[in-house]
């Protein structure tokens, strides 16, 4: 049963982009792509060949897969309800971090093996904007941690759930919630930090970074980015599953809890644009207090602020 | 047969060999002498880990009085780990002093000095009298400073060495403050001494004899804002001594602190948290002041200063889990520290040896003129790559592995502690993670702009990779760092003994059990991601296999004559960050606009200053300088006058015991009116 939650990200991987982009498409009154069609996209890329630039090293040949691999071994650590992830230890989170903390590091040294200026800036921007996120994700994870007293994953989120306890436990949980869909738009760079729509270069973050990749390569950085998507919608649906409810039923609460994700997603995305650069940081930081707020949260529901 | 003496003989041995014997020769007499000490050290080491004791007593004369030598399992980790960098240091020094081979004497002088400075390291871990320990110490400050200023025609290189020297003796006066205070108590200089007195003397009484000993090393390793003598000398000096000092030199600062922790019977929670703020400022300041230089030895400088702020986190955790009796936190407090020690010595020295291979096929530590060398050096700038990743504490390196430790540590320190103490770990882990993350910007960037991308600036010669042995050194390293990486559960079976030092609770292994279940799971976790990229590696290489696979310039936006001077440069990849933290730091920056119709060339030149510097050095001194100032009118060249303060000199001299006496006669003769 412990790989229960890969197979269910994997499933949600598939779909996930499709109803983002459906959703945006309602709001702007357009028919719209049907909710396979990223697939496809991803699935005729990773059949055609590719163009390489000539700058370029080896280093611009196994970033993207170590992307990949980096992704989908995060990806099983996440549990699903009381089912454990396949890999899980106490202190798990920190591999989680560090791990796609890896990917990035390569996404960024391909980016800089190009030479080009775009792709720089879109490095430094990734670099930036990414380190500013881990305390929040690192501190939310503490005060989860405090709060239940436990330190994996899979123990933080079989005795935290929505619903239990007081309304100030439900407020740190849908605070929680909150901070975990922030994180997850920066991580996968989308509205309001980085628009992946946008046809100015010098505006792009992530999709500047990967403008020289083609083929295979582009088509598993694109699905990968489909995959980290599934997997933070897995984590946020993991807030609210209760560990009493039955598998049977936990499934479809679980995917449910996904289309809305994607759904608010691109609700998002219709209606904001996206920050000025300048001003990300300052967003990032709120993030950051935002998580400060749930570690006092914590600290109240234990009794240790009286 | 007599172990140190022994050793002291070989030394000297060697010492007057180095210096007779042609030049080409005396690289391999230093690396014979190196091997022959570090063999019977880690013999000695390797037994005192599984259990031995040794302690040796030497009459030192009328001075000293008894000498003990103790090894115990502290000094052992540290010999070990220092054993191994000072051999990859000398495999690797030998090669890199090839182009310096007309310079005989000057080499003699290297390399003795090399021999004596790893003696006298081993000296400061195993010798536990006061006097002798100042003498060893004195020893390894002074062959240091000669290592350092081997270039010493650049008035720059000599100008570091002696900022090094001076910064390194007012340490030793705190320690020899130290060793007063106890000798004055106790009347013995034996180390046991400083432990019998911490305990009877008043709490204040013992933590400030703790803080004399903690100047000393807070300096010699680095932590802020004592730090300011490492940026200076670890570009000043080669590479290969850059690595060792910043792999092992500066590590005896945290030996020394250890071994006060062991000695004094101090207050640890309040010394916990004191060295956690401390550390904790240290790892966040150097590597935000790394982020933005632009000469690679200085950026691993103040690197060094952002480990040692790592360590020290682990430090003063391991203090306070200590004093709370929470042996979960104290185990990974000190197990985190010893084991980011070992690591630290490892990649940083690989990073060192990396960059002087570059040095000497660039002949430029500039990052900015630097590019592309990844097609000329790919070898070098694999291990380059593995030691930033290393560095950075990403899997499945080594410096995850401690840094993993630290945070199991902060995690399980948050539940079990007080409101302040929770405030202070998530404080703390937000430190740890914030170093994390600028260390990473920091690498992308160096390794990207250094290595990737194509040349900035023509080389003026053709740059070829480094041959083989000049690489050997650093695969020995890397094979290390892949060890600690995938199977950590080794270490931890090494450091059983130095931490049951620290952790005196009923059952330390019991708590050690533990580490050693999740670090059999993270060994599984790293092998997992190993297994994991090659696997994708293989699949993509299946299916792209008949794929068309063209070439053709990078993408410049429709642009099609695009030159290297287009690439983004290190400065402007670490612009957005160096807005972010303007007020924290200081950076000089010249300029001119562009004017005109036809725009002249532009240039625009940043200097990046240290804030700390600038308040703790510079301040004072040019307080001191205008203060002597007011006195320079005695100084005004005139003989005349110079012999006028002789003469007045002698007079007050005579004068006062004159007067003295008169005062005394007065006084007598008042008594008896």
């Amino acid at each position: 049963m412990q790989g229960i939650s890969i197979i269910l990200i994997i499933f949600t991987s598939l779909f996930f982009t499709g109803i983002l982009i459906r959703t945006k498409s309602f709001f702007s009154g357009r028919k719209g792509p049907g909710v396979f069609q990223p697939l496809k996209d991803i699935w005729r890329l990773l059949k055609k060949g590719a163009v390489t630039s000539e700058t370029t090293s080896f280093i611009f040949q196994i970033a993207p897969s170590i992307y990949f691999a980096t992704v989908f071994l995060s990806a099983l650590l996440v549990p699903f309800g009381d089912q454990p992830g396949l890999i899980s230890f106490s202190g798990d989170f920190v591999f989680f971090a560090y791990l796609l903390a890896l990917g990035k590091f390569f996404t960024i040294i391909s980016a800089l093996d190009t030479g080009s200026s775009f792709e720089g800036m879109g490095a430094s921007r990734e670099g930036l904007f990414s380190m500013l996120a881990e305390p929040a994700f690192f501190i939310l994870i503490g005060s989860l941690s405090l709060l239940t007293g436990h330190t994996s994953f899979h123990q933080i989120f079989s005795t935290l759930y929505m619903g239990m306890g007081s309304h100030v436990e439900q407020a740190v949980v849908a605070l929680a919630a909150l901070v975990l869909v922030a994180i997850a738009m920066i991580e996968n760079s989308r509205m309001p930090i980085d628009d992946p729509k946008t046809h100015l270069e010098l505006t792009m973050m992530h999709e500047v970074i990967i403008l020289d990749n083609s083929g295979f390569d582009l088509g598993m950085i694109l699905y990968t980015t489909n995959l980290k998507f599934a997997m933070y919608g897995a984590l946020i649906a993991d807030l609210f599953l209760s560990p009493s409810i039955p598998i049977y039923l936990a499934i479809p609460f679980m995917l449910f809890i996904q289309v809305v994700f994607a759904i608010s997603a691109g609700t998002i995305e219709s209606f904001m644009a996206r920050f000025r650069m300048s001003h990300n940081p300052q967003f990032i930081f709120v993030l950051t207090s935002i998580s400060l707020l749930i570690f006092l949260g914590a600290l109240l529901l234990l009794g240790k602020i009286t | 047969m007599n172990l140190s003496i022994g050793l002291i003989v070989t030394t000297l041995l060697f010492v007057a060999l180095c210096a007779t014997v042609p030049g080409k020769l005396k690289g391999y007499v230093a690396l014979l002498a190196v091997l022959i000490n570090a063999g019977i050290s880690s013999v000695v080491a390797i037994a005192v880990l599984q259990g031995e004791v040794v302690e040796k007593l030497y009459y030192g004369g009328r001075v000293f009085g008894e000498i003990p030598i103790r090894m115990d399992a502290l000094s052992a980790w540290f010999i070990l780990l220092m054993n191994f960098t000072m051999i990859t240091g000398i495999l690797y020094g030998i090669r890199y002093m090839k182009a310096y081979q007309e310079q005989k004497a000057n080499l003699s002088l290297h390399f003795s000095s090399f021999i004596v400075i790893h003696v006298a390291m081993l000296g400061i871990y195993v010798v536990q009298n006061g006097l002798a320990f100042l003498c060893v110490w004195e020893l390894m400050a002074i062959a240091s400073f000669l290592l350092i200023i081997f270039e010493h025609r650049n008035i720059e290189i000599v100008k570091a060495g002696i900022n090094y020297l001076i910064q390194s003796h007012i340490g030793i006066v705190f320690l020899m403050l130290g060793f007063i205070i106890v000798y004055s108590h106790t009347g013995s200089f034996d180390f046991n001494a400083i432990g019998s007195y911490s305990k009877s003397a008043s709490a204040p009484a013992a933590l400030l004899l703790f803080a004399c000993f903690f100047i000393t090393f807070a300096i010699k390793a680095g932590f802020v804002p004592f730090h300011t003598w490492l940026p200076y000398a670890h570009p000043a000096s080669p590479s290969h001594v850059s690595g060792i000092m910043s792999g092992v030199i500066i590590k005896l600062g945290i030996f020394g602190i250890l071994r006060m922790l062991i000695l004094i019977d101090g207050n640890y929670l309040v010394l916990g948290y004191l060295i956690l703020i401390l550390s904790a400022v240290t790892g966040v300041y150097g590597v935000m002041l790394a982020i933005i230089q632009h000469n690679v030895k200085k950026l691993l400088a103040y690197h060094s200063i952002e480990n040692i702020g790592i360590i020290g986190m682990g430090i003063g955790l391991g203090c306070i889990g200590k004093a709370t009796d929470n042996s979960y936190l104290a185990l990974a407090g000190f197990a985190g520290a010893l084991l980011h020690t070992l690591n630290h010595s490892l990649f940083k020295s690989l990073l060192f040896y990396c960059a002087g291979t570059v040095y000497q096929a660039t002949h430029t530590m500039e990052i900015e003129r630097l590019g592309g060398l990844i097609k000329k050096m790919p070898q070098t700038a694999i291990l380059f790559l593995i030691a930033a990743l290393a560095i950075c504490g990403l899997p499945p390196f080594n410096g995850f592995i401690s840094e993993f430790l630290l945070y199991s540590g902060l995690f399980s320190g948050i539940q079990s502690g007080q409101l302040s103490s929770a405030i202070i770990f998530i404080l703390s882990i937000f430190g740890l993670v914030l170093i994390g993350g600028l260390a990473m910007l920091c690498f992308t960037k160096a390794f990207g702009i250094i290595f990737l991308g194509s040349e900035r600036h023509p080389y003026e010669h053709p740059i070829k990779e480094a041959e083989l042995s000049k690489l050997f050194p650093k695969y020995m390293v890397v094979l290390v760092i892949l060890l600690i990486g995938l199977v950590p559960q080794l270490f931890m079976r090494l450091l059983t003994r130095p931490l049951q030092l620290f952790v005196n609770t009923a059952d330390p292994f019991s708590g050690l059990d533990d580490f050693t279940g999740v670090m059999q799971q993270v060994s599984f976790a790293a092998w997992a991601l190993v297994a994991l990229v090659l696997l994708v590696l293989g699949i993509r290489k299946l299916i792209t296999r008949k794929s068309i696979k063209d070439f053709g310039p990078t993408w410049g936006c429709g642009y099609i004559a695009p030159t290297p001077k287009l690439q983004y440069t290190a400065n402007s990849f670490v612009r957005s960050y160096r807005k972010l933290v303007h007020p924290m730091l200081i950076m000089n920056k010249k300029e001119n606009e562009l004017k005109g119709v036809f725009p002249n060339a532009v240039h625009s030149h940043t200097h990046p200053y240290d804030k700390v510097e600038a308040l703790f050095i510079d301040l004072p001194l040019k307080l001191l300088k205008g203060f002597m100032s007011k006195f320079r009118f005695l100084q005004n060249g005139n003989m005349q006058l110079y012999i006028l303060y002789g003469v007045v000199f002698i007079f007050i001299a005579i004068m006062i015991p004159l007067t003295m006496d008169l005062v005394h006669y007065m006084v007598k003769l008042f008594q008896h009116i």
